[in-house]
């Protein structure tokens, strides 16, 4: 059966999902929907201090074989995520404390029972006999001479300290120089569902089986692998559906480590089901920046140079597969975004404290170096007495210097920035916007215009993370394509989806090349039995990467097809040609399904020379450069601010983006809606706070504030697609975009709305108490503020 | 986040739910629609020996108008209020308030009782049902009593309730016509708990009324005499008579010491003022 004429479900077409008929209907399986015959769960233990010594760990004498420590854990090895970056300071995370907690949350025992809820009693009976040592929460003060010390044998608290500069002092005799110190506040990914795992021992086939909500079987295993001192093949990680990831599922978990020991040696399964306490207050954090930035330019806006000093709070620890410097390190290299200019210095740290590690969330370090440069260039345009997108003109790479290589040696491999930019002016009205503000609103808000221009390096490869020298390179990517004997199509890719819908999208890519109807095609993924080796889903990678591993796959099964279908037609192969699920002949032609059977029904029909290889293909691919497509958009927004109460309502957003060509254009907008929700939550709601000893503010979502559905608002979205000329189908990575730019967008929007009143807000989450702070500062008289 | 162990019992008329309170020596915890109890015990925030769960008791969930009065049972949701599953006397302000409660699942559950008993001070009923006058009807073993919702509250997450006894109802007062009312909450997000609630009930023809500013530190601030709110006097113009500084002063002599708050406080106070000069169309459909 092929597709029918007319239709149209390849490269391009919006698809509604295949996976969304079990996802919407509550029929997809999560770990959490993993019921295994005698399976046993466990709670941790976890310290409730941000820095101690560990004295002793008291178990109950009726729990005795039910608790775990490290102690019981001798032999297994600490989490090591290094950096090949010269001077980074190497730190080893026992999954279990020994000696020294280091953050609030981390794992110090974990005790198994039948039921989570019997096992939380377990745990509730551990009494942990701490020493509490002084903390350092604040990244700044953990920098200085005398802080407490997070890894005493480093002798400060300094994971790795960074410096380019090309020619700053250029730049100093600028006319216009305005500097601003700009944070991001400490953050917690949040999807949907949290991490779980359930491990057992198949004795069958002597293997650890460790069912995980990852983005990365395959890191994972390595990462097992090394950590429990066991073969590969004895270990298989299968990743279920996944409930949203971000990020978040993008490492190795020191709770993966312990339930894998457990399941070697107790005799039953076990399962551990993160709750979102651990979640919230030991887990998933990430974003944390702070940028010391000056902007030097000239009177008409054109940038001369940045000069930046940014620190970013890793955390305890290094977290692996990505360390605890890959957000800091990457500040330095993309923080000029999308813009050209001479002169550049940027100096970072990574800096250790007693918080959870940082970790790698969707935009990763773009969505902090964006809101800090395009706050700036706000900056530089109030100075200037310009309109912001004067400034951004200016200083945009333009398309006749495409492909183009920026000051920190970025490749910006095509697209044409100054048009997004228009284009998303004219989307939002810019004009009309500016004449309502000029007009004032009846109900005494403000109304303010906010842009935000950013590119996103998607897909980078080998040549790049070479460079990083962290535990995974990523190298080529491999797919598996098999055609049925009834000629329907099964991919294997080692990559894994939490819920960007790769199942419709590599079935539309091969319907491109074999033309096999996409309700026709399985996708098997998530699973190190079953599936090639990849790094996984990270870094918008997915439809450059495995898109294109697939494609080559199915081009490779397409050649073969021809052949055996070029003998049933007895014409000759270079005669024929395949179209449409079809090999056309010169007289005659044959639909896939056919050659499918006689390859493994009838084999008494094929050619005596027939590839013995037949209708199963891994291939692997690379793109042309593998130094990362540039995807890029212009955000802009308009925000009413009530000044009396801090409110800020979103009155219109509008995104123009171009991710090359579109594979599925409604999964793209997905992609988008989805990042800006997340985006809306960086720019005004969202921020994990601590107290003076290092401990978390929040355990639940009543303190820790995500945008509903209320909060965001409904977007416009205009689409450019430059094709990339580096990729198989021109396509770019988008995956992360969306949660880029709004914070950026947003508290430029707010900052237009309010800059009447003396006020700048330069802190992501720009909330209401924020912004009433700062508008009762500015009011006050100078004489009050200059005592203050 | 599972709770500690608990023994559940659920009784199913208020005597036995006071014998059992009586004669029980363990600590225990009433249960109602335990939209604030369930996470508080799934954290192991509270450990009670036994929970009485007291939705089965069905005088609870009545709701009738006795003279003029509303009395709500305890278990009565903040959907019933929302829905109109239950009278009004209060020309709708009951039920404007309730539709803006957290979300509706919570709604579907949370109960007025309950919330008034676990007293979060950013709560809505604590600071509505005071601006309204309404008492609560507490029962023990010796007999019912009445208390004021201001009497009753007497501290965030406090309340005036003696160990054996029950909230049973709440009673809230008609709301005369001509009688003015005044709501307003500020949050960061729908949904959220609130960070400041202005709320007054004003009768310019009687020239008295009450004004409450909520989600303070402990019990709602209460002004049973609203007029220095409004320069001495309370008539038609009350609106255009707001003094700001009057309720800064006595936010600031309730122990508010930040500005801030006490703008944010101020404000949404002046707005529940130019609600009730102003009132706003009722936005949900009368039940049938």
């Amino acid at each position: 059966m092929s597709a029918p004429i007319g239709s149209r479900q390849g490269v391009g077409a919006p698809l509604p999902r295949k996976e969304d008929d079990r996802l919407m209907r509550g029929r997809g399986l999560y770990v959490g929907d993993i019921r295994l015959p005698r399976m046993q769960d466990v709670a941790f233990v976890r310290s409730p201090l941000a820095h101690a010594r560990i004295r002793a760990i008291h178990v109950p004498e009726a729990h005795r074989g039910r608790v775990f420590t490290a102690a019981d854990l001798a032999g297994v090895a600490p989490i090591r995520a290094v950096s090949g970056l010269p001077g980074f300071k190497v730190c080893e995370q026992p999954p279990l404390a020994l000696g020294k907690v280091r953050q609030v949350g981390e794992l110090v025992a974990f005790c198994v029972a039948p039921t989570r809820a019997e096992a939380e009693d377990v745990a509730a009976s551990v009494v942990l006999d701490l020493e509490e040592l002084p903390a350092v929460h604040d990244m700044l003060a953990a920098r200085e001479p005398g802080a407490a010390l997070v890894h005493e044998h480093w002798g400060d608290n300094v994971f790795l300290e960074t410096l380019v500069d090309v020619g700053i002092a250029s730049a100093l005799d600028a006319p216009i120089r305005v500097s601003r110190t700009i944070t991001t506040a400490r953050q917690c990914m949040a999807p949907i569902e949290g991490r779980g795992v359930v491990a057992h021992l198949d004795h069958r086939l002597d293997q650890l089986t460790v069912h995980t909500a990852s983005q990365m079987p395959h890191i994972v295993r390595n990462g097992l692998a090394e950590c429990l001192g066991i073969a590969q093949e004895r270990i298989r990680i299968v990743s279920p559906d996944v409930g949203g990831g971000f990020g978040y599922k993008a490492i190795l978990l020191a709770e993966e480590i312990c339930l894998s020991w457990l399941a070697l040696r107790c005799g039953h399964p076990v399962r551990w089901l993160e709750d979102r306490r651990e979640h919230l207050t030991a887990n998933a954090n990430c974003r944390e920046h702070h940028y010391c930035i000056t902007a030097y330019a000239e009177r008409d806006g054109t940038l001369r140079g940045i000069d930046c000093e940014a620190t970013v709070d890793s955390g305890a620890y290094s977290a692996y597969p990505f360390s605890a410097c890959l957000e800091a390190a990457q500040v330095a290299s993309i923080l000029p975004g999308p813009y050209d200019f001479p002169a550049y210095r940027c100096r970072t740290w990574s800096v250790a404290t007693n918080k959870c590690p940082i970790l790698p969330y969707r935009g990763v370090a773009r969505t902090g170096v964006c809101f800090a440069m395009e706050l700036i260039l706000d900056a530089v345009a109030a100075e200037a007495g310009l309109a912001p997108e004067v400034v951004r003109e200016k200083n945009l790479v333009r398309p006749e210097q495409m492909p183009f290589d920026n000051i920190t040696n970025k490749h910006f491999d095509s697209g044409d920035y100054p048009q997004a930019l228009a284009r998303a002016l004219a989307a939002i009205d810019a004009e009309d916007v500016r004449a309502r503000q000029r007009a004032g609103e009846p109900d005494g808000r403000r109304i303010g215009l906010g842009l935000a221009v950013y590119c996103e390096q998607a897909a980078h490869g080998t040549s790049v993370y070479a460079g990083w020298g962290i535990p995974m390179v990523p190298g080529h990517e491999q797919a598996s394509a098999r055609l049925t004997p009834d000629g329907g199509l099964e991919l294997r890719v080692g990559a894994h989806s939490h819920g960007q819908g790769l199942e419709t999208t590599l079935a539309q890519v091969a319907h491109e090349i074999l033309g096999v109807p996409v309700a026709r095609t399985r996708l098997v993924h998530g699973d190190t039995a079953a599936t090639p080796y990849s790094t996984g889903a990270w870094g918008s990678r997915m439809m450059v990467m495995v898109g294109g591993a697939v494609a080559a796959a199915c081009e490779a099964l397409r050649e073969r097809a021809v052949r055996i279908g070029a003998h049933l037609l007895q014409a000759e192969p270079e005669a024929c040609r395949y179209e449409a699920g079809r090999v056309i002949g010169p007289s005659g032609d044959l639909p896939v399904e056919e050659i499918a059977r006689t390859w493994y029904r009838r084999p008494q029909d094929l050619a005596p020379d027939t590839d013995p290889g037949g209708l199963e293909v891994t291939a692997g691919y690379k793109p042309v450069r593998d130094s990362g497509t540039f995807s890029y958009a212009a955000h802009a927004a308009v925000v009413a601010v009530d000044p009396d109460l801090g409110a800020v309502e979103i009155l219109d957003y509008v995104v123009v983006e171009d991710g090359g060509t579109l594979v599925n254009p409604l999964v793209v907008d997905g992609q988008i809606y989805g990042g800006l929700a997340q985006g809306i939550g960086t720019a005004l709601y969202e921020e994990m706070r601590f107290d003076g000893r290092g401990q978390p503010l929040a355990s639940t979502f009543a303190d820790y504030l995500l945008p509903g559905p209320a909060e965001v608002p409904a977007i416009r979205i205009e689409h450019m697609e430059t094709p990339s000329p580096y990729t198989r189908f021109g396509q770019k990575g988008i995956g992360e975009g969306g949660a880029i730019a709004p914070p950026a967008a947003l508290a430029n929007a707010i900052n237009d709305a309010l800059r009447p009143l003396g006020v700048e807000m330069l802190h992501s989450p720009v909330t209401p108490r924020r912004i009433v702070e700062a508008i009762l500062a500015a009011r006050a008289p100078a004489r009050t503020r200059a005592a203050a | 986040m599972k709770p500690a162990p608990f023994a559940y019992e659920r009784p199913r008329d208020l005597a036995t739910l006071l014998a059992r309170l009586a004669e029980v020596t363990g600590s225990v915890k009433l249960i109602a629609g335990g939209q604030s109890l369930g996470p508080m015990l799934n954290l192991r925030l509270v450990e009670p020996d036994l929970i009485l769960d007291i939705t089965g008791l069905p005088d609870l969930r009545q709701a009738a108008v006795e003279g003029g009065t509303l009395v709500l049972g305890a278990c009565v949701t903040h959907a019933d209020i929302e829905d109109g599953r239950v009278p009004d006397v209060t020309g709708g302000a009951l039920r404007r308030v309730a539709a803006a409660i957290a979300y509706r699942p919570v709604r579907n559950r949370g109960t007025v009782g309950g919330s008034l008993v676990h007293a979060d001070p950013a709560a809505d009923w604590v600071t509505a049902l005071t601006a309204l006058g309404a008492e609560v009807e507490i029962a023990g073993r010796t007999g019912r009593r009445r208390l004021p919702v201001e009497r009753f509250v007497t501290g965030a997450l406090e309340v005036a309730l003696e160990r054996g006894e029950v909230l049973v109802a709440v009673r809230v007062p008609a709301r005369p016509k001509g009688t003015a009312w005044g709501y307003v909450k500020h949050c960061a997000k729908i949904g959220e708990f609130a960070h400041a609630i202005g709320a007054v009930r004003l009768d310019p023809a009687a020239g008295c009324g009450r004004a409450v500013i909520g989600a303070v530190e402990g019990p709602p601030l209460l002004f049973a005499d609203a007029r220095p709110l409004f320069g001495g006097r309370i008539g038609p113009d009350f609106a255009r008579h707001f003094d700001p500084v009057a309720a800064d002063s006595a936010l600031a002599a309730a122990g508010m010491a930040d500005p801030v708050e006490r703008h944010v406080h101020v404000t949404v106070l002046a707005r529940a003022v130019a609600q009730a000069a102003r009132p706003i169309p009722m936005p949900l459909t009368e039940a049938a």
